[in-house]
């Protein structure tokens, strides 16, 4: 019993304060954007301010009852939950009814639950027990492929469920694996891959010159493509020499290209840029087995990769995607509008959100809002109620909150000398992070619309749920570290 | 435990954070202080409801109700609405709701269609109540009111229509009808679809009768329901009521006066001369003005308008006639100041062998200034009239003939004539005209004309126009001996400061005074003196190229502090005598004994029809 009340006693009091913070005002803002005609109390439970206050006591309990249970329980069942919840996972595929195209709820009496939400936290204790086996680096292909399988897994089985937003978390396991020592060209070439994927798609539609199939986004494509390669290189071979050639090279090639066009000769700078790759490659490649150093062969797969797949994002854009995500994606980038479909929700909540001023039009007199015309407005838009009723005060002041917050998070992970803590706490940084970012990216128009809840603020009980024994259970494991040394 | 090579990580994990957040931050900044949202979020949700405000009243001078409100009701449309309804499988019943308001359903298709036409309707949105159909009437909307549940998408919203206690008065209170892109252009107070007024006192008078509409400010949800009022009401509006306006027309005389030109076109005005007060003021033909209300108007309107008896003119203010023979008293009045003539003057009169002009009576010769005017005798006032243009000679190029043709013309315009008044809120009026040199000049020359070519001033037949309202207002300054004050509709406003003097001397009007009353005494009006009134007054007959001559009086009574001046022309009807004067006369004994009792002679002269062509509307 004297263990269970240290745990109270050595909880790490930031972070509760602020998970409070949120939580309450996050309820607040619920009530403010769903207040109906009839409703006379936050505390009636035939609205969702009611429900959510409902959530709030749950979770409530259940955070006192993982502060009080024994930490290193989930260290041991790790592997057993994890498997459970894949089995959940499948289950859930083949049993949960159609709720607008999602199959990821599943009917438990009178409440339904998304196993996919709690399949986070018990991904990430699993992941967490993975790598804090004794000798586990990440180094070598073993043990990427069982890092990333245990990722990869219930990723494609959310998928299956059709909600890909929720699947779309998993990857935010990547700062974990970054801070655990994943070599930082991983998340590089993501960034690149988003960066070439938009300038591809965005300018694709452009010719250059008005030749055929000088399309110019994929010329600035091949062109980025060649700059982050020549970057690449140097930093990988470290032979300055081989990158000031292609440098020239490729410089020269583009001068004689203008000049021909003050001539009035058209090239197609298309056929340039990959004229340009080909030889580059081909000199990467005769490198490659002259000196015999990998750095090479990275080199050339990273220029060969990207600028195959250059040529293969509108591909990807036209037949991997579904319709409605290229719609989305397209809304975001300016190339279409639908004003009734997708940019509506958009549009609407920027425009709650900017109506807000600075001080906001005070609590529960969001017209855009309680109106109803922000669509999900007290779920995956609540924001903008926040930024609408509190303006620009309040809706920076909750960003600031989180941002702290995530801090607070970060140095809790960062004084764990038990590695398993510390892996649990960077997935615990992760899911929520990215949370915020394409929540909050959605609603102003910086993400594409992506289904997701903002941490603590969205009206469900599942979400609130397991994002609270997500963190609850970090913050019982902070205290081992007490309890271990005392 | 090994050293953790990876630890500084950490802190670009937190950098990335912060960089995110940062930008999250800068466009919440962008967003939230550049104001442009706020007004489109206030359009998404604010319905602005328009509380029409309540038209003031029109009396006439004795308090008697002229124009009053009457509910109405308009029939709006939203096309969302309704087509929401039909969608979650609740269509109207276009059928039904045809034959509750009278019309087919092509009818109804069309206008719907027209409401949807953004050309033909600017203000259109589909989540804002359209006009659908205006002024229902009470009944109508009784029996609609019923079903309008039945019929989602539409709703009624009430106004008020003008209505009127007495079918007369038409020209003097004016219309009101939609305003035009113009005035809303001119004026930002108005929208589309507002009533203002159009004609007459309600155009004139229309700041002070329109009131102030308010609004009402309602929260509109997503889908177009309204959901209750912006902040419980606190930015509304109420609106203020429009003013009351007390006109000084005297109804039983107008009355009395559009009665009596029943059947002639023509026109009376009566003004009380000490405060330049309408009392009467009748055009005819004219229309009952209840006629020119709500969807009424858009079937008359036109017939008016295509009238060959132009109806919607108001003859009273914008018909131009001679003056004739009416005009010889302020001859007098002039050619007195100049000093052209004495009372006592006497010319010589050769009856119809007179010479430039004949004379159309039969007295004797000579005759002084009060038996001229007693018997209009033309070859009296040519002789005076050269008398007074000749008084200097005619000088180096005309110059001084000239120069007294001008004293003469500020003379006449110093009782009203010529321009029409400036300063009065009589909507409607035209010029009257009397020459200037420049004029003569263009057409003769500029030594081309003498007092003998434009004679026919002499006798009111020249080129001298004046309307029946300046005929009046003349009465009043020679009843006034000596001044008018600009004849004005508004009862509050005492236009004290609107008083004109006439440049000629007071004491020259007793011997023109007492002509007129000989006129009534013993000459042309003789026939038609009201019993126990000294009248004052003088006929006259003008020749015109439309046919008969016209019958004009002017005078006023009693001699003594007169308190009606009156100017009656009828067109086409021939003598002065037989016309205006009977009816000027009638006029004048209903104002100041409050009733005919001649009725034989008024109902005569009201059944008598001199135009064929003349209806009341």
């Amino acid at each position: 019993m004297s263990r269970n009340f240290s745990a109270i006693r050595y909880i790490d009091k930031w972070s509760v304060l602020l998970y409070f913070m949120l939580v309450l005002f996050g309820w607040l803002n619920i009530y403010g954007a769903s207040v109906g005609e009839n409703q006379t109390s936050i505390f009636d439970i035939s609205y969702r301010s009611g429900m959510q206050f409902l959530w709030i006591c749950v979770s409530l309990a259940v955070a006192l009852v993982i502060v009080l249970s024994d930490g290193k329980y989930y260290s041991i069942f790790a592997y057993q939950l994890y498997w459970l919840a894949i089995l959940a996972l499948i289950v859930t595929v083949f049993v949960a009814p159609d709720i607008k195209g999602s199959r990821s709820w599943l009917p438990l009496g009178p409440f339904s639950v998304q196993p996919a939400e709690f399949a986070k936290f018990i991904t990430a204790l699993g992941l967490a027990k993975l790598m804090s086996q004794p000798h586990f680096r990440l180094q070598g292909w073993r043990s990427y492929f069982q890092a990333a399988g245990m990722v990869l897994l219930p990723l494609l089985i959310i998928i299956l469920q059709k909600e890909t937003g929720s699947a779309l978390v998993y990857l935010s396991f990547v700062i974990m694996f970054y801070r655990e020592g994943m070599p930082g060209i991983v998340p590089a070439v993501g960034v690149c891959a988003v960066v070439l994927f938009v300038t591809v798609i965005r300018l694709g539609g452009i010719d250059m010159f008005g030749i055929g199939d000088a399309s110019l986004g994929l010329f600035l494509g091949l062109a980025l493509t060649f700059v982050l390669f020549l970057i690449f290189t140097a930093h990988y071979t470290r032979d300055r020499r081989c990158v000031l050639y292609m440098l020239a090279g490729a410089a020269l090639v583009a001068a004689v290209t203008a000049l021909l066009r003050l001539f009035f000769v058209k090239v197609n700078p298309v056929y340039v840029a990959v004229g340009v790759v080909a030889v580059s490659s081909l000199y990467m490649a005769v490198l490659a087995v002259m000196r015999w150093r990998r750095s090479y062969l990275l080199a050339l797969c990273f220029l060969v990769g990207f600028s195959a797949y250059c040529f293969s994002a509108g591909y990807i854009f036209d037949r991997v995607l579904q319709p409605h995500q290229q719609m989305r994606i397209m809304v975001l980038l300016g190339m279409a509008d639908d004003p009734t479909g997708i940019s509506y929700n958009t549009n609407q909540a920027r425009i709650a959100i900017g109506s807000g001023g600075l001080l906001g039009k005070g609590f529960m007199q969001g017209t855009q809002t309680k109106l109803k015309y922000v669509p999900e407005q007290d779920t995956d838009f609540i924001f903008c109620t926040v930024g609408e009723e509190w303006g620009f005060v309040g809706s920076a002041g909750v960003l600031i909150v989180y941002l702290i917050f995530l801090n607070r998070l970060i140095s809790l992970a960062e004084r764990q000398q038990d590695r398993f803590v510390r892996v649990y706490g960077y997935c615990v940084v992760g899911i929520f992070a990215f949370h915020l970012m394409i929540n909050v990216g959605m609603v102003l128009g910086l993400a594409p619309v992506i289904g997701i809840p903002l941490p603590f603020f969205s009206y469900g009980g599942s979400s609130l749920l397991s994002f609270t024994i997500l963190l609850f259970i970090f913050l019982r494991l902070d205290t081992t570290r007490i309890e271990r040394t005392r | 435990m090994l050293r953790d090579q990876y630890k500084n990580r950490s802190l670009s994990v937190r950098l990335v954070l912060f960089f995110i957040v940062l930008v999250f931050i800068v466009r919440l900044l962008v967003m939230q202080l550049s104001g442009e949202y706020k007004d489109i979020a206030e359009g998404n949700a604010f319905y602005r409801k328009t509380l029409y405000a309540p038209r003031g009243l029109i009396y006439d001078r004795n308090g008697k109700l002229l124009v009053y409100n009457q509910p109405t009701y308009d029939l709006m449309v939203t096309v969302k609405e309704m087509r929401d309804a039909a969608r979650d499988g609740n269509p109207i019943d276009t059928a039904e709701l045809c034959s509750l308001l009278g019309m087919t359903v092509e009818q109804f298709e069309e206008r719907m269609a027209d409401i949807r036409n953004v050309k033909k309707n600017p203000g259109y949105s589909q989540l804002t109540p359209q006009r659908f159909m205006t002024q229902l009437s009470p009944i109508e909307y009784a029996v609609l009111q019923e079903k309008l549940r039945k019929f989602p998408g539409f709703s009624v919203q009430s106004r008020t229509l003008r209505n009127y206690n007495y079918p007369y008065a038409a020209h003097v209170l004016g219309s009101i009808g939609e305003v035009s892109q113009s005035m809303i252009d001119r004026d930002p107070y108005y929208r589309l679809g507002d009533y203002a007024g159009v004609s007459g006192l309600e155009r004139s008078y229309e700041k002070e009768l329109r009131g102030e509409n308010g609004v009402e400010i309602l929260l509109r949800d997503a889908r177009g329901r309204i959901k209750g009022r912006y902040k419980d009401g606190a930015e509304d509006r109420m609106p203020v009521a429009g003013k009351n306006l007390v006109s000084t027309i005297d109804i039983d005389l107008q009355i009395l006066a559009e009665d009596l030109l029943q059947g002639k076109t023509g026109s009376i005005v009566a003004i009380e001369p000490a405060t330049g007060e309408i009392l009467a003021m009748a055009s005819s033909p004219a229309w009952n003005p209840s006629n020119m209300v709500g969807r009424l108007r858009s079937k008359y309107y036109p017939i008016l308008l295509n009238d060959g008896t132009k109806p919607l003119l108001n003859r009273a203010t914008q018909g131009t006639y001679s003056p004739g023979s009416t005009f010889k008293t302020l001859q007098a009045l002039v050619c007195l100041q100049e000093g052209a003539i004495t009372p006592d003057t006497e010319y010589p009169c050769s009856g119809p062998a007179s010479t430039p002009i004949r004379c159309t009576h039969h007295h004797g010769s000579p005759v002084s200034l009060g038996n001229a005017i007693e018997q209009s005798c033309n070859p009296y006032f040519w002789l005076a009239y050269r008398d007074l243009l000749e008084m200097n000679g005619y000088g180096e190029d005309n110059a001084n003939f000239k120069k007294q043709y001008e004293v003469w013309r500020s003379h006449i315009l110093s009782f009203g004539l010529g321009p029409k008044f400036a300063d009065t809120d009589i909507a409607e009026q035209v010029d009257g005209g009397v020459p200037t040199i420049k004029t003569y000049n263009k057409w003769y020359g500029e030594r081309g004309w003498r007092a003998l070519t434009i004679r026919s001033n002499a006798i009111g037949q020249g080129e001298v126009m004046v309307t029946p309202l300046q005929l009046a207002n003349a009465a009043a300054a020679i009843a006034n001996c000596g001044y008018y004050i600009t004849p004005h509709l508004n009862r509050a406003d005492s236009m004290k400061t609107h008083r004109h003097e006439t440049t000629v001397a007071a004491e020259h009007f007793a011997p023109v005074r007492e002509g007129m009353w000989r006129v009534c005494e013993y000459g042309t009006g003789r026939f038609y003196k009201v019993p126990d009134v000294e009248m004052c007054g003088k006929t006259g007959t003008t020749d015109n190229s439309h046919g008969k001559p016209h019958s004009i009086f002017f005078g006023f009574a009693p001699k003594e502090n007169p308190q009606i001046a009156i100017a009656v022309v009828i067109e086409n009807a021939g003598f002065g005598a037989t016309w205006a004067s009977p009816i000027a006369s009638l006029c004048i004994e209903q104002y100041l004994k409050g009733s005919v009792e001649r009725k034989a002679l008024e109902e005569r002269m009201k059944t008598s029809v001199i135009n064929p062509d003349v209806k009341k509307f």
